[in-house]
């Protein structure tokens, strides 16, 4: 493997208050993944030769156009697909995962759906009573406690949607596109309660959109996927201070950065 | 870094307001008096409506329409002599016990069709066809194999029935989101969990919808027994009460049975069923202005 990475690279501050057992063993680790779909000429390759370290508590941002193969990684790292060949290696647990959709299920009130993973990991009711307020709380939501999922708005969906992914407290939050759905002003507060939650939890975060500047404003690290089938491109290390906010010159000129080499790859396939 | 925080926090708490800004739910007697007043009408109007085609000798001679007056008299006679309590209660509880077969059957075969694929492929379209076919057909071989008794009531009600409750929770369990389980795997919910956390209450609206059916189904294939299957041993029900009026060519009588079928075979639905299932409806944000 070629790439080893420190721990606190460059714009990583070190969460604060958050365990690091072992701080050389990464997160995640995926040692030249590929994934095959189908068989003989019908077969499709969805990732070729990937090959990725995550550190502990991390938050990496994984960019591509539309084929790139983003969501199967994600769902292999979650262990809900197998690999074609290669090695994936999750520490701490199996990882949570969140949707573009927030996926709460519409039967429970909202304490239920953040009670629930705590419920199927056994964890007694007192205890499961006091986490749900809390979880609740971080995300500004504990005056919802009762209410039904339909009863609110998309973005407090995905703020119970982090709650709920919280409370299976694994060290790793995947996350698909989770906020593609939401209003700018939403999904601009919803980058301020994820930053802040991570940097509490220090749980190591992967986070997949194709939107840049989401990508560069949340990342302590970019991946650049490139498509058909789906390889790892590029990569930038973001080392602009947090807090951070769209409006900042920095966050600005590396989305224009890597803004260029996402149409570059998009073009190379134009000329194919 | 305080400022912007407790600037977005502000912004968080003002959208989360807007959002859930709207009205209060009027209580339960506002929410029944318009279609209460809307049925006591429409039931008096059809009654208005009898009583002129009396009053103007629609049907000659007179007897062949009795006056709603002469039902109700009927009614009163029936009641004092005990027959049309004896004859609903009979008819509630054989509909009762062949209901709760036809709920078991049905659902455990609703249940097989859908995970057993060979069985789907198989009898998936007959279970469609089934639900069309006129329960009556079944109470001659009812009769044959279990003679004049409530055996054979039961067995036509399950067969009238059963076809509701196994498609509905076929169709209940196709239409799951696959997301959901995607879901309830992820946070680790296997097997048994994962049956009793996400896929059987993701099914209760469907599988409750083939239950209200199935109740209609079960109401009138158990007419269909009664009316047929009459005999000393099996007692007064409803259906046996309508041939009995129609032997002895008494049509108040055969009103009166018929009207006792509806307002029975309604009430259950308004009392039982409709409940259920908009409760689940409204909890899931399903109805609308709920």
């Amino acid at each position: 493997m070629s790439r080893i990475l420190a721990l606190t690279g460059p714009g990583q501050p070190a969460p604060e208050g958050a365990p690091q057992p072992e701080p050389r063993r990464p997160a995640i680790a995926l040692d030249d993944v590929t994934k095959v779909y189908g068989h003989g000429d019908d077969a499709l390759v969805a990732l070729e030769h990937i090959t990725l370290e995550v550190p502990r508590g991390q938050f990496l941002s994984i960019l591509g156009s539309s084929g790139c193969g983003k969501s199967t990684l994600l769902s292999i790292i979650a262990g809900l697909e197998d690999v074609s060949a290669g090695r994936v290696v999750v520490d701490g647990g199996r990882p949570s995962l969140m949707f573009q959709e927030a996926a709460l299920l519409p039967w429970l009130t909202v304490g239920r759906n953040v009670e629930l993973p705590l419920r199927l990991r056994g964890v007694a009711r007192a205890e499961r009573e006091w986490e749900v307020e809390r979880l609740l709380r971080m995300v500004h939501l504990e005056n919802f406690h009762r209410k039904r999922p339909h009863e609110l708005s998309g973005g407090m969906r995905q703020r119970v949607a982090i709650a709920r992914a919280l409370a299976q407290s694994s060290e790793v939050l995947l996350m698909d596109e989770p906020f593609g759905a939401l209003d700018a002003i939403t999904r601009d507060i919803l980058h301020e309660d994820l930053t802040r939650i991570w940097e509490e939890t220090g749980s190591t975060i992967v986070f997949v959109t194709h939107n840049v500047r989401e990508a560069v404003r949340l990342g302590d690290r970019v991946v650049l996927l490139k498509p058909r089938p789906g390889r790892m491109a590029r990569q930038w290390w973001i080392d602009v201070p947090r807090p951070r906010r769209y409006e900042m010159p920095e966050v600005g000129a590396l989305a224009d950065e890597i803004t260029e080499h996402l149409r570059e790859e998009i073009r190379s396939h134009g000329r194919t | 870094m305080a400022a912007p925080d407790r600037d977005a926090v502000t912004l968080e708490a003002g959208l989360d307001a807007l959002e859930l800004a709207h009205a209060r739910r009027p209580p339960w007697w506002r929410r029944q008096l318009v279609p209460l007043t809307a049925r006591l009408v429409a039931v008096g109007a059809v009654i208005l409506a009898w009583q002129l085609a009396v009053a103007l000798h629609v049907m000659k001679p007179a007897y062949l329409l009795p006056s709603p007056g002469e039902v109700f008299a009927v009614l009163v006679d029936q009641a004092q002599a005990g027959h049309l309590q004896e004859a609903i209660f009979n008819s509630l509880r054989r509909g009762a016990v062949g209901y709760a077969f036809a709920l078991v059957f049905g659902t455990v075969f609703g249940i097989l069709v859908s995970r057993v694929r060979l069985l789907r492929i198989g009898v998936g379209s007959l279970l469609s066809g089934l639900q069309s076919l006129p329960s009556v057909a079944w109470v001659p071989i009812g009769i044959i194999w279990f003679g004049l008794s409530d055996a054979t009531i039961y067995f036509v009600v399950v067969m009238g029935a059963f076809p509701s409750i196994a498609n509905g929770i076929l169709a209940a369990l196709d239409n799951i989101q696959p997301l959901l389980i995607r879901v309830g795997r992820s946070m680790g919910a296997r097997g048994v969990g994962l049956y009793r956390h996400v896929i059987i209450p993701a099914a209760m609206p469907g599988y409750v919808a083939g239950l209200k059916q199935a109740w209609s189904f079960s109401w009138r294939s158990l007419m269909a027994a009664e009316l047929i299957a009459h005999s000393q041993a099996l007692g007064l029900g409803l259906g046996q009460m309508l041939d009995n009026g129609r032997a002895l060519s008494d049509l108040a009588l055969v009103l009166l049975a018929i009207f006792a079928i509806l307002v029975v075979g309604v009430a259950i639905d308004e009392l039982i069923f409709s409940p259920l299932e908009t409760g689940i409806r409204r909890r899931r944000g399903l109805v609308e202005g709920a």
